[in-house]
């Protein structure tokens, strides 16, 4: 057993940067086929596919928004006309939007379970049915360490994280028999765009808050992503993956 | 252009094995949520195996609206 995903197709959301960005890489440095999928103009993602391209599989992408679930069925569509498989799906696109309680308008609430939540529902949907129809099938849910512990002004991407949660186990439950094996990450504070409007106190504090001392970085997540996707965690569904440094929060 | 006639006959084959029928039912009779098997976990053996079967991807509208035998090959119709 190895981690070898030659053959393999994966669809990775929020693919042109960050977390997502780092996840395809991987994917396709271990040789399965890759779909990126983003919000991105074209030139971003075409930058992207040239910084994923690195193993011996195709790196193909679309642009959309992942909250539409056209989005979700032009993906495995193209899963499928392309290749006519789907082993794993990586629903990693999402928004960070901090605000504390009374201050958080319904459009940034709209938006955020749409992007976090609807479209992980979406993917998910679309992609399960052909991840069913071959050999097995691994669905990678990013979630958060604020899904599963909660933070002071973070309400909203708190619930968003969590629905992620409840999502994947569910999933887990429905899919196991298909052979389809559904499971979360939950990073900790990492080295992404993401953080960069922290200010300096916060920054520190929350990197004083890491009992590894030190912040995560991409390629932390993305590894665990690779152990999800591979058959090295051939008998693993159902579960929440911390990937936080032992952060305290 | 799929044969109408060949194609209903192919749903109605996919029918009986996915829902486990009897042989001689009459597929017209089919309907969701009311024929013995056709539940939603009986809907989404039924979907998987029409979609290997006409290689094509339904979209989860499709899947939805699809609660009848005729509603199947209309759709299986738009979508190869």
């Amino acid at each position: 057993m190895s981690l070898d995903l030659a053959g393999r197709v994966a669809i990775v959301t929020g693919a042109s940067r960050g977390i997502g960005l780092g996840i395809a890489h991987v994917l396709a440095a271990h040789d399965a086929h890759v779909i990126l999928v983003a919000r991105g103009a074209g030139d971003t993602l075409e930058q992207a596919e040239q910084q994923v391209r690195s193993g011996s599989g195709r790196v193909l992408s679309l642009a959309g928004d992942v909250s539409d679930s056209a989005t979700a069925a032009a993906a495995t569509r193209l899963a499928h006309r392309e290749f006519k498989r789907l082993d794993v799906l990586v629903n990693n696109a999402g928004v960070l939007e901090d605000g504390l309680i009374g201050m958080i308008s319904e459009s940034r609430i709209r938006n955020t379970l749409a992007v976090n939540v609807a479209a992980v529902l979406h993917f998910t949907q679309a992609g399960a049915r052909l991840m069913a129809s071959g050999p097995s099938g691994s669905i990678v849910n990013v979630s958060s360490i604020i899904g599963t512990h909660g933070s002071t002004g973070q309400m909203l991407y708190a619930a968003s994280k969590a629905a992620v949660i409840g999502a994947t186990r569910s999933a887990a439950k429905e899919l196991a028999p298909k052979g389809v094996r559904v499971n979360a990450l939950a990073p900790g504070y990492i080295d992404t765009a993401m953080i960069s409007a922290l200010s300096p106190a916060i920054h520190q504090q929350r990197l004083d808050s890491i009992g590894m001392q030190r912040i995560g970085t991409v390629a932390d997540v993305a590894d665990v992503a690779l152990f999800l996707a591979s058959d090295l965690s051939r008998y693993v569904t159902g579960q929440v993956i911390g990937v936080d440094g032992a952060m305290l929060i | 252009m799929t044969d109408l006639t060949s194609l209903t006959m192919r749903v109605r084959a996919i029918f009986i094995e996915a829902l486990q029928l009897d042989d001689g039912i009459d597929a017209r009779t089919l309907r969701y949520n009311e024929t013995d098997g056709w539940d939603s976990v009986g809907h989404m053996t039924l979907v998987a195996a029409l979609e290997t079967e006409f290689d094509c991807m339904f979209e989860t509208d499709d899947i939805l609206d699809m609660s009848n035998f005729d509603k199947a090959v209309d759709t299986v119709r738009a979508r190869t």
